[in-house]
């Protein structure tokens, strides 16, 4: 299978890869640049699991090609500390105990992180809808927007 | 090992709420799932699945496929144990069927190949022919005398005679005389309800890396609930020593009991025995849904008679639960707890386990439970309106309190169901005015909780900290609760106790995390290792002192002489006492493995108010209160999330989801766009209350939390649903062509 050349920035980082046509980015992220972080959890953009953000917008990177990021800018969970320093965001996940098993934390925090970006003052309404597309199955979401409510109200106060 | 008295109040470190020790893996992306798993010479495995509902398989041609350039094996059923008997010879038929395909998405063969895109290729490439075979996927219609039989072998001798083959298992129990109870009744309703079958959903898909090689020597990783398990059945299925299979949980993306069997791991092994190389085998969301544990469906009846005052004078059940082509549905489950939360002179329960051609339910949090709960709670809350009483007052004046018979056998110890519902009577929410449109529902659940086999150690190190080593995977937090129960023990920071699931070679056999076992078990575990090491350092400290081992005791993370007879001596501290452990007697370590033996039973009680689009049949939950008691809640963060995971799936189970079968027998929505699971828009904030009865059977009086939360909301919402629309739903899940058809049909007959 002819496998086509990719150049990209992840996480800050200029990479490049070879890849099939067919591959997903979530496929390039976790098996040609062990990017590990963005799960898959359906493969239809249903679940947001793999989000990331490609030139700062949200997507489901199950949902994007790998040769589509030619020339473009993602950012994955582990891009998202400063860093030894975590992002806001991330302590407070930790410390709201707003993730259980885990597994939709990578996504739910890169979308809440997007979400932080452009409206730093959101309502309990848009907090829930805007990450009505990142399912979590362990915590009823209630701690998950709790959490992004209190890291936008320190985000502002710091800013 | 019974509560100690003494401790169950002033608690140093129990009760508090610390960060989870695996906090910073899961936040950055750092921690290692099922999918996560690399290689070197890794290949990737692809599964061949039914598109039948049940068929015959004349033959598979795989020719095709290993001519594919970068395939390098292919199974089919030859390529497993033979004779196999019992419950591995279900789970080998599941995971690769043999003469017959028993539903749509079981698996037939499987490939591995350099990437997965070429193995999915290769499985395209795999010809099989099927004889196709008639098939049913309602557990009525499976039960029916001309229903197409799966297997008629299944069938134990629990089964009465005269029943349709498909009927596997039989449970009758209860005591009393129900019918003289019902004549006595003021008031009897019995009532028909349905469920449809919901899957436990966890965001992470199966996954598994397996090296097997031809000197029967193997190496597993997984996502599951139970390594152990894993191992046991992987190395029957594929027929090697368990000890020759080491088996790793990996992190665990969710399993709510769908994890607790095997359904990749044993074909990845026998791919790679095949190949001589590693395989990986990820399943992807559609085959999560066509061939992994969804729950049973139900068809359920039940009978309850009242007295004007609210007490219940008699109750009677019929459980039929559909659980897939293989027996196992817990019947016998949903049989026991239907009645469990009241005090019943006269109580009969029977379950039907019947097999139709769907895929093999799994174990989904307490389950049986809450089916048979909504069917219940259902019907008392019927008969709380039509004699106008308090739904709370009734369930009071019947509740199960200490040394009251269950409806399933024995006397209950010590229990919390009193105390949840007083609890919800106080609650402002349950005296909150409610807006037109919507309905008030409350509902009780139970679940029995379970101990179940359990190893723990622990080792200490010289600079004084601490390593535990557990055997049950962490699938919500419970790092952290292991921590926090040490550190009381031992009397020293929970920051300076490491937490880690060892594997099946370092550690012995543990029970699978489910029955909400393993706060309870590995819990009391651990307290019991920690002693053990305690004991340890006190006879150090006794060595060093000069004086008689039981003149030593420990308290607050200190050895101290026992008194003034013991001799004047100043405390010395853990640090102090590991510093010189290699001079002093050599390593310092706990260990415990037992079966614990006293999970105390659990009870719950939730609120819930709910709002019905009369236009649509949409239903809005606009306000929920979870009371459940925790008998002793170790870490109270976890533990309220628990309570809202479980009431949110409960959400989910009473008003969408469900398994949808066309008239193909084909599985018609197998992505979580079609089954929809709730996001976070759906829902409402979820308040909870920890009730802390504590469970006489562990040392600091924990009780399992994690499934009694699923059980009152399927009855909470139907009862709230029922009230907001002036119809009484008894299908679940009540999606709003369901809620509409009610509502048309009512305005019809009014």
């Amino acid at each position: 299978m002819k496998t086509i050349h990719v150049t990209t920035t992840v996480n800050g980082d200029t990479v490049e890869y070879l890849c099939d046509p067919r591959e997903t980015m979530l496929d390039v992220l976790r098996d040609r640049l062990n990017l590990t972080g963005a799960k898959e959890g359906c493969g239809t953009g249903d679940c947001g699991a793999c989000s990331v953000t490609v030139d700062d917008r949200l997507v489901c990177s199950c949902l994007m090609l790998g040769v589509e990021a030619e020339g473009k800018t993602i950012t994955t969970v582990e891009g998202i500390a400063d860093g030894e320093n975590l992002h806001p965001l991330q302590k407070k996940f930790i410390e709201y105990a707003a993730l259980q098993c885990g597994i939709c934390t990578p996504g739910i925090l890169v979308a809440a992180k997007s979400l932080l970006e452009k409206n730093p003052d959101p309502t309990e309404s848009e907090v829930r809808y805007w990450l009505a597309g990142n399912l979590c199955r362990c915590t009823g979401y209630d701690k998950i927007i709790r959490a992004v409510m209190d890291t936008a109200a320190d985000m502002r106060e710091a800013s | 090992m019974a509560l100690d008295d003494r401790k169950t109040t002033d608690f140093k470190f129990i009760g508090s709420r610390p960060d989870r020790p695996d906090g910073l893996d899961k936040v950055t992306g750092r921690a290692q799932f099922g999918a996560d798993a690399h290689a070197p010479g890794m290949l990737h495995g692809a599964i061949v699945r039914s598109p039948h509902a049940h068929a015959r398989i004349i033959s598979i041609d795989t020719s095709k496929a290993e001519q594919l350039d970068g395939v390098k094996s292919v199974v089919t059923r030859a390529d497993f144990a033979k004779d196999l008997s019992g419950e591995f010879s279900f789970v080998l038929e599941n995971v690769m069927a043999g003469e017959k395909a028993l539903y749509d998405g079981h698996a037939v063969a499987a490939v591995a190949a350099s990437s997965a895109l070429i193995a999915r290729d290769a499985a395209k490439l795999v010809k099989v022919d099927y004889e196709i075979l008639p098939h049913v996927t309602d557990v009525d219609a499976a039960m029916a005398d001309d229903a197409p039989i799966l297997n008629d072998t299944y069938a134990d001798a629990s089964v009465p005679s005269g029943l349709h083959p498909n009927v596997v298992r039989y449970h009758d129990s209860g005591h009393g005389d129900v019918d003289a109870g019902f004549a006595s009744a003021d008031l009897v309703i019995e009532d028909s309800f349905k469920t449809e079958a919901t899957h436990q959903g966890y965001i992470e898909p199966h996954a598994c890396l397996a090296t097997l090689g031809n000197d029967g020597k193997g190496e597993l990783w997984c996502t599951t609930q139970g390594h152990w398990i894993a191992q046991k059945t992987c190395a029957a299925l594929v027929g090697i020593d368990t000890s020759q299979l080491r088996v790793t949980a990996s992190e665990i993306g969710g399993g709510f009991g769908g994890k607790t069997t095997v359904f990749i791991e044993p074909v990845a092994l026998a791919l790679s025995r095949k190949a001589n190389r590693p395989v990986k085998i990820v399943m992807n969301r559609s085959e999560v849904f066509r061939a992994t544990g969804p729950t049973s469906s139900t068809s359920m009846d039940v009978k309850i008679g009242m007295m004007k005052d609210g007490t219940i004078t008699a109750a009677q059940g019929i459980f039929r639960l559909q659980g897939g082509a293989f027996p196992g549905a817990p019947m016998e489950f949903s049989a026991m707890c239907a009645f469990a939360p009241y005090a019943l002179e006269n109580v009969k329960q029977i379950g039907y386990d019947v097999i139709s051609n769907r895929p093999k339910q799994a174990a989904y949090r307490a389950p049986g439970a809450p089916m048979a709960s909504f069917a219940v709670e259902s019907v008392i809350d019927e008969l709380c309106n039509k004699l106008g009483l308090d739904p709370i007052e009734v369930r009071l004046k019947n509740a199960s309190r200490e040394g009251t018979k269950a409806s399933y056998g024995p006397r209950f110890q010590r229990i919390g169901l009193v105390e949840t519902l007083e609890a919800a009577k106080a609650h402002p929410h349950y005296s909150a005015p409610l807006k037109p449109g919507q309905g008030r529902g409350v509902s009780c659940g139970f679940w029995f909780n379970h101990g179940g086999e359990t190893s723990v150690s622990l080792a200490l190190s010289e600079d004084g900290t601490c390593q535990i080593s557990v055997g049950t995977p962490d699938i919500g937090g419970s790092r952290a609760s292991m921590a926090l129960m040490a550190a009381e023990v031992l009397g020293i920071d929970y920051e300076n106790i490491r937490v880690t699931i060892a594997d099946t070679a370092t550690l012995g056999y543990n029970d699978v995390s489910h029955g909400s076992r393993v706060t309870y078990a590995s819990g009391l575990a651990t307290i019991k290792a920690a002693q053990d090491a305690v004991e340890k350092l006190c006879k150090r400290a006794a060595a060093k002192w000069g004086i008689p081992e039981d003149a030593v005791f420990w308290e607050d993370g200190c050895a101290k002489p026992s008194g003034a007879n013991a001799g004047n001596f100043d405390p010395v501290p853990l640090a102090e006492l590991t510093k010189d452990m290699g001079a002093t007697g050599g390593p310092i370590s706990g260990h415990f493995e037992a079966t614990p033996e006293g999970a105390g039973v659990s009870f719950g009680t939730h609120i819930v108010d709910a709002e019905v689009d009369p236009e649509t049949g949409k239903t809005a939950v606009v306000r929920y209160t979870v009371i459940q008691d925790a008998g002793k809640a170790i870490h109270p963060t976890y533990v309220e999330g628990q309570f809202q995971g479980g009431a949110a799936q409960g959400i989910g189970w009473a008003l969408n989801e469900e398994y949808i079968y066309g008239e193909d027998g084909r599985l018609q929505n197998s992505i979580f766009l079609d089954y929809r699971v709730p996001v976070a828009s759906d829902l409402p904030m979820i308040d909870t209350v920890i009730v802390e009865v504590p469970n006489p059977g562990h040392p600091y009086g924990v009780r399992g939390v994690g499934e009694t939360g699923i059980v009152p909301p399927l009855a909470a919402i139907a009862n709230a649903v029922s009230a907001a629309a002036g119809v009484r739903l008894r299908h679940l899940p009540m999606s709003p062509p369901r809620i509409l058809r009610a509502l048309v049909a009512q305005a019809h007959e009014g």
